[in-house]
């Protein structure tokens, strides 16, 4: 069975059941939302946390302000809104009041990347990841499925550091190892190969999986990183792929300027040049579903395959 | 330190002062050896570009020597043109572009109810700084929470960078613009300390406090007083002997 008809889940679930079990534990916890408290899926967190969810209603940057007064009182908040509204409309205060103030702020976009497909390019949050790498002092972290997701939110309280959460309503299988699935700022091996190494991220973890079976029906040996900490990089397991295998593909659900592909090519131009493809989003979308648009910008195992043979094909 | 620093906004500084002293020498509840503890009381200088009235305020009270003062802006000083709450003991947040006091203080009002503490928190707001939208987005849920713990403070000294406020984007009328959504309001002489202690002090109503501070930009000094070109401008050798001599 391929890895995209395996079962699915939405992450929102593990991020909100996760949340709920941390807040029982730890009354520092605190979420803080805009008229979100459905699309979060933080309605069980409201009914068992009445006080202790805050929504300010639809006013980003106030949103993000109130948080870092919360965590200047010893709370952690986790923010929790659409990914394109939280970055987008609060960014000074991201920049300013979460990240230069180096507030414990846990900031969550919520259905990230196109999951919103038919809502259009308003609704996508493609720009996130771009936007947030620029900031110093901000994790970044895009989990890659439900138990990625679990262990995310875990490292985000323990952490005592800014961080912004990705966090996923498009449904994924699977793919970490259960019983080791995140540390921050690792990349992990999902599969060994010493041809060519597709580096991938959130969603489109399980389409490198994928693509590595169709490349291994062509005698190609690829391996697949999850890279589920953008920043800071697991700059070791890029170089050693950039050395060890003939090139890298890079493949995310955002645009392709400054994102991942951008993060792992800083590292291969300084420390191991090689070839490189990046796949990501390339303009603004029309209209459709997710998986059609993942479709539409070859974001699927055909793009995949394609950009590696193009690598290894090349003189 | 604006002299030496030949950088500052000495036209703020200047009409922010008495609110400062008056808070932090007769009604802040703090203490400059343990700058942190749980219960003290918030203090956020949302026109953080007054930088050096809030630094010269924390070195009297005792938070720093007061020779850091000598090194205000001076390359790896801890004293930026803006706070850092990282670098500067007593600053609660890292405020500069402006609109950004007012949200954090409204966070920090709501995590004093939450934890049952009872701090209290005050924001001083520059008047021009209302022209941006946050700070009205925060008085909404201030109001609405009926966050008394809160107090917002505005240096209504009718000049921003570039003119008159009411010139610029209309303030007036800002008491009522306050009212609406919410919070009482005080008006008074921004430069009288009784009369800020008394408004600063004055009973909980169960509604968020706004002190509208009626100040003059420049307060003191006789040729910077009211006038809009000296938003950030330098006084020279010559005009900061005779400010001094004015202020003394």
């Amino acid at each position: 069975m391929s890895a995209t008809q395996a079962p699915a889940f939405d992450c929102r679930v593990a991020f909100a059941e996760t949340l709920i079990d941390l807040a029982r534990g730890d009354p520092r916890i605190v979420a803080v939302c805009n008229d979100s408290v459905g699309s979060s899926n933080l309605t069980a967190f409201q009914k068992e946390f009445p006080d202790r969810l805050i929504n300010v209603g639809i006013a980003e940057q106030n949103m993000v302000g109130v948080a870092a007064g919360l965590a200047n009182g010893g709370f952690v908040p986790f923010v929790c809104a659409a990914g394109p509204f939280l970055t987008g409309r609060a960014l000074e205060q991201i920049k300013a009041d979460v990240a230069y103030n180096g507030y414990h702020v846990v900031l969550c976009g919520i259905s990230p990347g196109m999951a919103y497909g038919e809502l259009g390019p308003t609704h996508h949050s493609i720009e996130d990841l771009s936007w947030l790498r620029a900031i110093a002092d901000l994790a970044i972290v895009v989990p890659a499925d439900p138990a990625q997701t679990r262990a995310a939110v875990r490292w985000a309280v323990a952490s005592g550091i800014p961080s912004y959460l990705r966090v996923g309503r498009f449904k994924v299988p699977a793919v970490a190892d259960e019983a080791d699935p995140f540390v921050f700022s690792r990349a992990d091996q999902l599969r060994a190969g010493a041809d060519i190494t597709i580096v991938a991220t959130g969603t489109m973890v399980t389409r490198a999986l994928d693509a590595a079976e169709d490349l291994a029906v062509r005698g190609v040996a690829a391996r697949v990183l999850n890279v589920s900490t953008i920043k800071p990089l697991d700059e070791q397991a890029i170089v050693a792929a950039a050395r060890e295998t003939r090139g890298i593909v890079t493949i995310e659900e955002a645009m392709i300027e400054g994102g991942l592909g951008a993060a792992v090519a800083e590292v291969v131009v300084r420390r191991a040049p090689t070839r490189m493809r990046m796949l990501g989003v390339t303009g603004f979308a029309p209209t459709g579903d997710t998986e059609f648009l993942f479709d539409h910008f070859g974001l699927n195992r055909a793009g995949i395959v394609a950009a590696a043979l193009e690598i290894l094909d090349s003189p | 330190m604006i002299g030496k620093a030949r950088l500052g906004h000495v036209g703020g500084d200047l009409s922010v002062t008495d609110i400062l002293t008056t808070l932090f020498f007769g009604v802040l509840r703090l203490d400059p050896t343990d700058p942190t503890f749980a219960d003290r009381d918030r203090f956020i200088l949302s026109k953080g570009h007054c930088s050096a009235a809030l630094y010269s305020t924390l070195a009297l009270r005792g938070f720093f020597p007061p020779d850091w003062l000598a090194t205000f802006m001076q390359p790896l000083s801890r004293l930026n043109g803006h706070p850092n709450r990282r670098k500067v003991p007593g600053v609660e947040a890292n405020t500069g572009p402006l609109g950004h006091g007012l949200p954090i203080g409204v966070g920090s009002a709501i995590a004093s109810r939450l934890s049952r503490r009872n701090w209290r928190t005050f924001v001083v707001l520059g008047d021009g700084e209302l022209q941006e939208g946050s700070n009205w987005e925060a008085a909404m849920s201030a109001g609405h929470r009926g966050l008394d713990d809160l107090c917002a403070v505005v240096d209504r000294n009718r000049l921003q960078q570039g003119a008159r406020t009411e010139d610029t984007n209309r303030l007036e009328p800002l008491a009522d613009k306050w009212r609406a959504f919410g919070w009482d309001v005080v008006e008074l002489d921004g430069h009288d300390h009784d009369a800020l202690f008394r408004a600063f002090t004055a009973a909980r109503s169960g509604r968020p406090l706004c002190v509208i501070a009626n100040t003059i930009k420049g307060k003191g000094v006789s040729f910077i007083e009211d006038r809009v070109e000296w938003h950030h401008k330098v006084p020279s050798s010559e005009q900061m002997e005779l400010a001094l001599k004015e202020l003394a």
